[in-house]
């Protein structure tokens, strides 16, 4: 103010409303602050739309739902086998593993042809017995060696070794342990990019944030509002998406939680600097649109959501490894599967805190206000 | 330097601004005096959204100065948004929140100025306080616009083409609005391409056409400038022999004649010698009259007079 006043003794008349003002800015509440207005009013458009709030928040539990059923163990499968005679059908249904029909020779044969069946015992030449089957398929080949300790057995064959069994079905190593990591890093992508994405390019489409910067609003609050709102819509989604796996699928999470969320809020913000570099320059919901597909798309393939990223050839993997949502899912994974700490997943926090580093002040500098 | 009033609350000099190879300013001069409501009057692509975008710090001009409020962007940017309200042409202010949110939202960014609700009666929108902004009319919206631009108390006040594309009804009422700031003693710049607005409004004008003021005074200096007083325009349809425009232009008291698309204009000093001289003049040609109209000259007749165009042509 002091260096305006010089001006205003050579122009006195300039500002007659001036002397009724009160001399200081006045003492106002938390919420009356610029800032903590723009993050309300960000939490309030993304509130009041319902359809996003669908993306963000039942979209992925559907998916997380739906592979979860498609891919859900299932106790080991019956092999279905058929033969011709009662005898043998008896000895056979000594094993529980065998699901055992007796045919006539052509109807057998034809259920071997079409594959309802694994495998044919028939009777050969001197009380031997004769396998057909398919050994290039490995139920067949199975169904081989069940059906014949069953037949072995069935004459009067006994172990040398007595053998038991214990099995294991551990929470971890199912598709679904490997999934919600997956979905997480997915979502934390989505609603980063989208999110800032289509909010930034409408605004400028509306001529809103030429509004806004015709006030004395500071620049950086504008962008710092989306940043802050990601934050807490970050702890209502992974609680959300989280929650879900736990209750419902038993996901184990084994790392520390508070590990977790900073893993959350680094992925979180390296994807909110790309989204806001992609909205930066773009005037069009349409071309906003399409650049983001563009930067997701790829990723959604090769960053390991829905299967390992090791499947791409070696050739490849390094690139694959720089993308932030391989860092990110690799991340989550280690903590949440295997306990990693942070220590342990230092290099993907590298890969991801270079693209906030790097897509940050980029974004600033192309930003386009109007 | 030229002399000017010390209670000028904008001074713009020799502006320049081009885009691409679109001239849109070319060399404004503009004065605005501390209390009054100055009309930049013009048609569409004459440069007033330009001029006004650069007094209002967010267009940079390739030349020329600008000073507001005895301020310049370049060294009191901050100091200046805090005085300044600004209305712009076309914003869509966000439409899934509410009136009141709005108006806390532009609030928050200025030191000074009225509670939310003050404003919001200010523009008399009491009863959509709670409404969201999609689902306001035109005029509401406009109204609403017109409050985000007061929330900072601002001693100069920006309109950009307040009342484009409202009805009849709206205007008026935005109008009174205007008004009563006016009254309150802020500085008020407005763009219009309508001549009724800124003779109901405006103390002075300054027309504007293809990025230069043509003309700048008081709107009764301007339509006395003319030496004109009265406007007559009839039309002479199915008249069998084309009317003789010469034998018009020598008739008594008559300045100047137009004819096209069959309606003829006449620029007139006085009504009463004028208009019987006419009627005996189309009955010697043989060329019956089909209408009649006699206005005071306006706005409209100057930049007419001034361009051969008329305002709203483009």
């Amino acid at each position: 103010m002091s260096d305006t006043m010089s001006d205003t003794t050579a122009v006195p008349e300039i500002r007659p409303r001036e002397a009724a003002r009160p001399p200081g800015p006045a003492p106002r509440g938390l919420t009356e602050h610029a800032l903590a207005q723009l993050t309300l009013t960000r939490f309030r458009e993304f509130l009041r739309e319902p359809e996003a709030l669908f993306w963000v928040f039942i979209f992925p539990i559907l998916l997380a739902a739906g592979l979860g059923l498609a891919f859900r163990n299932r106790p080991a499968d019956v092999l279905k086998i058929a033969t011709v005679t009662p005898e043998l059908a008896r000895s056979l249904r000594q094993d529980k593993l065998l699901d055992v029909q007796q045919l006539s020779t052509p109807a057998a044969e034809e259920a071997l042809r079409t594959g309802k069946v694994a495998l044919l015992a028939e009777p050969g030449a001197d009380g031997a017995v004769l396998y057909r089957y398919d050994n290039t398929n490995p139920e067949g080949r199975t169904a081989r060696m069940l059906a014949d300790r069953a037949v072995q057995r069935a004459a009067g064959r006994v172990d040398p070794v007595a053998s038991s069994d214990r099995l294991m079905r551990e929470p971890g190593s199912r598709y679904i342990d490997f999934l919600i990591p997956g979905l997480l890093g997915m979502n934390l992508m989505g609603s980063a990019i989208w999110g800032m994405g289509f909010a930034i390019v409408d605004a400028r489409r509306r001529k809103l944030m030429k509004r806004l910067i015709a006030t004395p609003m500071p620049r950086h609050y504008y962008l710092l509002s989306f940043l802050l709102s990601r934050l807490v819509m970050l702890v209502i989604e992974v609680s959300f998406l989280l929650g879900f796996g736990i209750f419902v699928f038993k996901v184990p999470m084994r790392g520390s939680l508070p590990d977790l969320a900073v893993l959350c809020v680094v992925t979180s913000l390296s994807f909110g600097a790309l989204g806001l570099l992609i909205a930066s320059r773009a005037r069009t919901i349409e071309a906003a649109s399409g650049l983001m597909n563009l930067v997701m798309m790829p990723m959604w393939i090769v960053s390991g959501v829905f299967f390992s990223a090791q499947r791409f050839p070696d050739m490849l993997q390094p690139v694959i490894k720089a993308l932030p949502l391989t860092a990110a899912i690799d991340a989550l994974r280690a903590n949440m599967l295997q306990g990693a700490g942070l220590a342990q997943v230092s290099s993907q926090l590298i890969v991801l805190a270079a693209w906030l580093v790097v897509c940050f002040p980029v974004a600033l500098k192309l930003f386009r206000w109007r | 330097m030229p002399a000017s009033t010390p209670t000028a609350a904008l001074r713009v000099r020799n502006l320049r601004k081009t885009f691409k190879d679109v001239v849109a300013v070319d060399g404004l001069d503009l004065e605005v005096r501390t209390g009054e409501c100055f009309g930049l009057l013009g048609p569409n692509g004459a440069g007033k959204t330009t001029t006004i975008e650069i007094c209002e710090g967010l267009t940079e001009p390739d030349s020329g100065d600008v000073e507001l409020l005895g301020m310049r962007w370049s060294s009191h940017a901050a100091e200046l948004r805090q005085r300044l309200g600004i209305q712009l042409q076309e914003t869509q202010l966000a439409d899934k929140v509410t009136v009141i949110e709005t108006i806390r939202l532009f609030r928050s960014f200025f030191r000074h100025g009225p509670a939310p609700s003050e404003v919001i009666a200010l523009v008399q929108l009491e009863e959509k306080m709670n409404s969201r902004v999609g689902g306001l009319s035109g005029g509401q919206k406009q109204r609403l616009a017109l409050a985000c631009a007061l929330v900072g108390d601002p001693d100069f006040l920006f309109l950009d083409e307040p009342t484009t594309g409202l009805d009849p009804q709206a205007r008026r009422q935005l109008w009174e609005l205007i008004e009563r700031f006016k009254l309150q003693g802020r500085t008020i710049l407005l763009t219009t391409h309508y001549m009724d607005e800124a003779e109901h409004l405006c103390e002075r004008v300054a027309i504007m056409d293809h990025g230069k003021t043509i003309a700048q005074g008081t709107p009764r200096e301007l339509i006395a400038s003319i030496g004109v007083e009265h406007m007559v325009e009839f039309s002479a349809g199915g008249a069998a022999k084309a009317l003789e425009i010469t034998a018009l232009r020598r008739m008594e008291g008559v300045r100047d004649v137009r004819a096209e698309n069959g309606t003829v204009q006449m620029q007139v000093t006085e009504l009463h010698r004028a208009v019987p001289a006419l009627l005996d003049e189309l009955e010697r040609q043989g060329v019956p009259l089909t209408e009649l109209r006699t206005h005071s000259a306006t706005l409209e007749d100057v930049f007419v007079t001034l361009t051969g165009r008329h305002l709203r042509d483009e």
